[in-house]
C-alpha cells in the first residue's frame, strides 16, 4: 500500500465513509423496523432499494430526455426521489400482503426462504426488464465541492449525509410521537394485544413495510445519483451490508441501525486504505460473522434469551 | 373394445409398478439410469452426470437442512474447498499429482474439517442468523478464492487438472464420468440412509421436533448439529473434487452464491428430507435448464416464483419425505 | 441410607421476580419426595435449576455428591437425573416406541461409523435398546402401542409414555412434573400407585410436583412446601398437613377464610 496517511486523507476516507455509512443506514432502518415488527429478516429488502434506484432512473430519464432538467434540476430531483418512494413502498406493501403474510404463523424458516425466493425473483424481473442491462443515471448534477484546506467534500456528499439524516429523523420522530408510530410499537411489542387494543395489525404492519421501503427508495436514489451506474443485482451486497449494519446497531433497534450503518461505512472507508480494494465487501462480511458470533444483541440491542 | 382392455392393462400395469416395494423400485431406477449412456449420446450423458453432481450437493444439503433442520446458506464455500484442494494437489500448478482416489478422501476430510470449524461459533445462533452469517462466510470464501492469485490463479482459474486414473486407464468421456458420479450418488444414498436410521438420525428428529426437550432427555444438541454439518460439508467436498475433474478446469465463478441458492432450491422444491425428492429436484431444476438453453434466462425467475409458492402451498416439498410431510402439514 | 440429592440454599431471580429464596431439599435413596405450594411458588423452577435449563444465581445442587450446577443439560441426564414436564413434550411425530428410544439415548453408544457400517456392536446395542424400550412399554402399561405416533395418543397415555421416555435414561432419580395434571380419579389412583411401583421395583428416587394432596400425601415420605419461592415447610405428609404455615400458604390467613363446617384441609387444592 502506497497511500501516505495523512490526517487529511483519512479525514476524507471518514466523509467517505460517513457518506456511503448513510446510504447503509437508511436501508439497515428498513431491516430494523421490519424485523422489530414481525422477527423475520426480509431477505428482499436489497431488491426494494434495487427497484427504487431504478423508478427514480426512469423518472429522471424522462425527465432529462424531456429538457425538464435544465431549469428545473431541484424538482427534477424531488420527482425522482417521490417516485421512488411511491414505487418501493408499493413494492413492499404487496411483497408483504401475497409472500409474507400467509407465513406468519409458519415455522421461523418458512418466511426466510420466501424472502429468498422473493428476492431472486425481484431480481430477474429487473434483469429481464432491462435485458441485463447496466442503466445510468443522466449527468445532470453538480460536481463542485467545498474546500476546507486541503479535504475536499463534494455537494453531493453533504446532501446524501444531511438528507438522510433528515430522513431519519423524520422516521424517528413518526415512530415516537404519531399515533401511528404508536401502534407501530405496540404491534412489535405483542401483537395479540395490539390486535385486542383495537389496532389494525394488517395496516400497520403494511405502514411499516411502506416506511422502511421508502428509506430503502431514498437509498436507491441516492445510490444512483452518486455511483451514476445501477444494475438489476445492485441490491445484493449492500442489502447484506445494511444487514450487517442493522446487526451491529442492534437488531429492532433504530437509532442502532443508524448508528451501525456509519460505522460500518467508516470501517470500509478506512479498511480500503489498509486492505487492497477488492477486499472491501470481505470487512463487511467479516464483521457480520464475528458481530453474530460474539455479540449477537450488537450495540444497542437488548439480549435475547435464546437458546441455538 | 380394444381400446378399453388395453387402458385396463395400462392402468393395472402403472397400480404394479407404484406399489413395488420400495427396494425393487429403488433397483429398477438405478438400473434404468446406469444402461442410459448409449442410448442418449455424449451430450445428453454429459447434462445428467451434471445433474448428478447436484444429486450428490443436495444429498448432503438435506443432511444438514432437513436432518438437522439448519439453513446453510454457504454450502458452496465446501464444494470449493473440495474442488480446489485436488486442483492444487492434482495439476501443473504445484507440480504435484495425488491420485484422484486418495483425494476423495482427503477433500471430503477437508471440508468435513472446514464444516466444524465454522460450525463451532455458528451453531448456537438462531435459525435465520445462521442462514445470513453463512451466507457471509460463502461470500468470503469466494472472494478469497478470487484474490489470491498466488495460490488460486484468481480469475484466471486453475487448468489441466488431472483426470482420475485406475492403472493406465483415464477417465475421459462423459460416460465415465456419468459412471463414477452415479456410484458417488449411490454411495451418497447408502450413508445418509444408514445416517437417518441410526440412533444419531434419531437425535437429530428428536431435535427438529423440540430441541429443549431432546436436550433433557440427553442430547447433546451442539455436537450432532456440528456432526450434521460437517458430514452435510463433506459431501459438498467430494462434489467439488468430482466437478473438477470432471470439468479439468475450475474459476472461482463456478462458486459462486447461485450454486447454494440452487442447492436449497432443489431441496426445498423437491422435497426436504427426501431422497426421491431430491432427485426430482435436480432433474427439474438443473437438468431442464441445462438443457433448454431458451429457458435458462427464465430459471432463476421460476426458482424464485416456487420458493415463494412452496413456502405458501406446500412447505414440504414436491415429493417430502413421510415424516417431514407430517411435520409440515398443516393441522385440520 | 445415602443422599441423593442435596440443595442449598439454591437462590434463582428473573429480572425483578425472585422465583427461589435460598431453597433447601435433601433427598436420599429409594425416597419418594413430594414438592407442593401454590401456583408460582417456583417448583418447576426448581425442577429447571435441578436439569440444568436455568442457571442458579446462588446455591449449591450436589448429586450423589457432586456439584450439577454448570453442566449441561445433556450432561445431567446422563449422570442420572430425568424428568418430564408440566405441559407434556413428547416428540409428537415420532412414534411411541421411538420417542422411548430417544430416551435411550445417552445409554447408548454408537456413531457415524457404528451408523453406517451396522457393525455387529451397533446391531447389538440397537437389538438391546429395542428389548428394553418394549420392556418399558410393558411396565408403564403401553404395550401394542409402539408404532402409534405420539401426537395421537390418548392424554393418559401420552403421560405415561413421557414417564417411559424418562426411564429410558436409567435414571437414579425421576423429576415428576404434575403426572396427574389433568386426570379423572381413577387413572390418578392407577398413576399414584405405578408412580409407587417405579420406587418399588427400579430404586430409583422421585421428586414429585403436584397439586392433588391425596397423591403427594399418600405415596411421599416427605413433604417440601415451597411459597413465594421460599421453603416454607418440610417434613412427613402428616406433619406437613397439620402445619399451620402450609394451611395458611393455601388458603390464607384465618381471617380470610370463610368459615365453613370444619372439613380436612387436605382435600383437591
Amino acid at each position: 500500500m502506497s497511500l501516505i496517511f495523512t490526517p487529511a486523507v483519512i479525514i476524507e476516507q471518514i466523509i467517505n465513509g460517513l457518506t456511503i455509512g448513510a446510504i447503509y443506514a437508511l436501508i439497515a432502518l428498513g431491516y430494523t423496523l421490519v424485523y422489530g415488527i414481525l422477527l423475520m429478516i426480509n431477505f428482499a429488502h436489497g431488491e426494494i432499494f434495487m427497484f427504487g434506484a431504478f423508478a427514480g432512473y426512469f423518472i429522471l430519464a424522462w425527465l432529462f430526455q424531456a429538457g425538464f432538467t435544465l431549469n428545473h434540476l431541484i424538482l427534477s430531483i424531488v420527482m425522482a426521489f417521490v417516485g421512488g418512494m411511491l414505487v418501493s413502498s408499493a413494492l413492499g406493501i404487496l411483497v408483504e400482503r401475497l409472500a409474507y403474510r400467509p407465513l406468519r404463523k409458519a415455522p421461523r424458516l418458512s418466511p426466510l426462504i420466501c424472502a429468498i425466493g422473493v428476492s431472486i425473483f425481484l431480481q430477474n424481473i429487473m434483469m429481464l426488464f432491462v435485458k441485463a442491462k447496466i442503466l445510468m443515471y443522466p449527468d445532470v448534477f453538480p460536481e463542485e465541492t467545498v474546500d476546507i484546506g486541503p479535504i475536499s467534500i463534494s455537494y453531493f456528499q453533504i446532501l446524501i449525509i444531511a438528507g438522510s439524516i433528515l430522513m431519519m429523523a423524520g422516521l424517528y420522530v413518526f415512530v415516537k410521537k404519531s399515533k401511528t408510530g404508536k401502534a407501530m410499537r405496540a404491534v412489535a411489542e405483542d401483537k395479540e394485544t395490539a390486535a385486542l387494543m383495537g389496532v389494525n395489525v394488517d395496516r400497520i404492519i403494511a405502514t411499516t413495510f411502506a416506511a422502511g421501503s421508502a428509506l430503502a427508495a431514498v437509498a436507491g436514489v441516492m445510490v444512483g445519483m452518486y455511483y451514476s451506474q445501477i444494475s438489476h443485482m445492485m441490491g445484493f451486497v449492500p442489502g447484506i451490508k445494511a444487514f450487517t449494519a442493522a446487526v451491529l446497531g442492534g437488531i429492532g433497534n433504530m437509532p442502532g441501525a443508524m448508528l451501525g450503518g456509519y460505522i460500518l461505512g467508516v470501517a470500509e472507508a478506512l479498511g480500503v486504505l489498509v486492505l487492497p480494494a477488492q477486499y472491501k465487501d470481505v470487512i463487511a462480511f467479516s464483521f457480520l460473522v464475528l458481530i453474530l458470533i460474539f455479540r449477537p444483541r450488537g450495540i444497542m440491542g437488548e439480549v435475547v434469551a435464546e437458546r441455538a | 373394445m380394444m381400446k378399453k382392455i388395453w387402458a385396463e392393462r395400462l392402468n393395472h400395469g402403472w397400480q404394479s409398478i407404484l406399489t413395488m416395494p420400495g427396494w425393487l423400485q429403488f433397483v429398477l431406477i438405478t438400473g434404468f439410469v446406469a444402461v442410459l449412456p448409449p442410448f442418449i449420446g455424449n451430450y445428453w450423458t454429459h447434462v445428467l452426470a451434471y445433474v448428478g453432481i447436484y444429486v450428490m450437493l443436495g444429498i448432503g444439503l438435506n443432511v444438514v437442512v432437513g436432518f438437522a433442520g439448519l439453513l446453510d446458506l454457504g454450502y458452496v464455500a465446501f464444494y470449493a474447498i473440495g474442488a480446489y484442494s485436488y486442483a492444487f494437489l492434482a495439476s501443473p500448478k504445484f507440480g504435484i499429482h495425488v491420485p484422484f482416489w486418495m483425494m476423495i478422501p482427503a477433500c471430503a476430510a477437508l471440508a468435513a474439517l472446514g464444516g466444524a470449524l465454522l460450525g463451532i461459533p455458528v451453531l448456537r445462533m438462531r435459525g435465520d442468523y445462521l442462514a445470513i452469517v453463512t451466507l457471509g462466510f460463502g461470500e468470503i470464501i469466494r472472494i478469497l478464492i478470487n484474490n489470491l492469485d498466488a495460490l488460486t490463479n484468481g480469475p484466471q482459474g486453475l487448468l489441466r487438472i488431472d483426470p482420475p486414473a485406475i492403472g493406465s486407464f483415464q477417465f475421459t468421456t462423459p460416460t465415465h464420468f456419468y459412471y463414477l458420479i452415479l456410484a458417488g450418488c449411490l454411495l451418497s444414498v447408502f450413508i445418509t440412509s444408514r445416517l437417518n436410521n441410526s440412533r444419531i438420525g434419531r437425535a437429530w428428529i428428536a431435535m427438529r421436533e423440540d430441541q429443549d426437550a431432546a436436550a433433557v432427555m440427553g442430547i447433546d444438541i451442539l455436537k450432532y448439529k456440528l456432526m450434521a454439518f460437517a458430514i452435510g460439508a463433506s459431501f459438498a467436498g467430494v462434489g467439488g473434487i468430482i466437478f473438477a475433474a470432471k470439468m479439468g478446469s475450475i474459476f472461482p465463478d463456478d462458486f459462486s452464491v447461485m450454486v447454494s441458492i440452487n442447492v436449497i432450491c432443489l431441496i426445498i422444491i423437491g422435497g426436504i428430507g427426501s431422497i426421491p425428492g431430491v432427485i426430482l429436484g435436480a432433474i427439474v431444476l438443473i437438468g431442464i435448464p441445462e438443457v433448454l438453453r431458451a429457458v435458462a434466462i427464465y430459471r432463476m425467475l421460476a426458482f424464485g416464483l416456487l420458493l415463494v409458492l412452496m413456502m405458501i402451498f406446500r412447505p414440504m416439498g414436491i415429493f417430502p419425505s413421510a415424516r417431514r410431510k407430517l411435520e409440515l402439514k398443516k393441522e385440520d | 441410607m445415602d443422599i441423593l440429592l442435596e440443595i442449598r440454599r439454591l437462590t434463582k431471580k428473573f429480572g425483578g421476580l425472585q422465583a427461589l429464596t435460598k431453597v433447601d431439599l435433601l433427598l436420599e435413596e429409594k425416597m419418594i419426595a413430594g414438592l407442593i405450594g401454590p401456583n408460582g411458588a417456583g417448583k418447576t423452577t426448581l425442577f429447571n435449576a435441578i436439569t440444568g435449563v436455568y442457571a442458579p444465581d446462588e446455591g449449591s445442587i450436589l448429586f450423589l455428591g457432586k456439584q450439577i450446577i454448570g453442566k449441561k443439560r445433556h450432561e445431567i441426564t446422563a449422570i442420572g437425573i430425568a424428568r418430564t414436564f408440566q405441559n407434556i413434550r413428547l416428540f409428537p411425530n415420532m412414534s411411541t416406541a421411538e420417542n422411548v428410544l430417544v430416551g435411550h439415548h445417552c445409554q447408548m453408544h454408537a456413531g457415524v461409523w457404528g451408523a453406517v457400517s451396522r457393525n455387529r456392536k451397533t446391531l447389538q446395542e440397537e437389538a438391546m435398546a429395542q428389548r428394553k424400550v418394549m420392556e418399558l412399554l410393558s411396565f408403564v402399561g403401553l404395550e401394542g402401542q409402539e408404532d402409534q405416533l405420539a401426537k395421537n395418543l390418548p392424554y393418559g397415555d401420552q403421560r405415561r409414555l413421557e414417564i417411559a421416555r424418562a426411564l429410558a435414561a436409567e435414571p437414579k432419580l425421576l423429576l415428576l412434573d404434575e403426572p396427574t395434571a389433568g386426570m379423572n380419579p381413577q387413572e390418578t389412583l392407577s398413576l399414584t400407585r405405578f408412580v409407587s411401583r417405579i420406587r418399588d421395583e427400579l430404586g430409583l428416587s422421585i421428586l414429585l410436583i403436584e397439586h392433588d394432596m391425596r397423591v403427594v400425601m399418600g405415596i411421599s415420605d416427605r413433604v417440601t412446601v415451597l411459597d413465594h419461592g421460599v421453603r416454607i415447610s418440610e417434613g412427613p405428609p402428616e406433619a406437613i398437613q397439620r402445619d399451620p404455615r402450609v394451611i395458611e400458604a393455601y388458603l390464607g390467613r384465618p381471617s380470610e377464610r370463610v368459615r365453613k363446617r370444619s372439613r380436612p384441609p387436605h382435600k383437591n387444592l
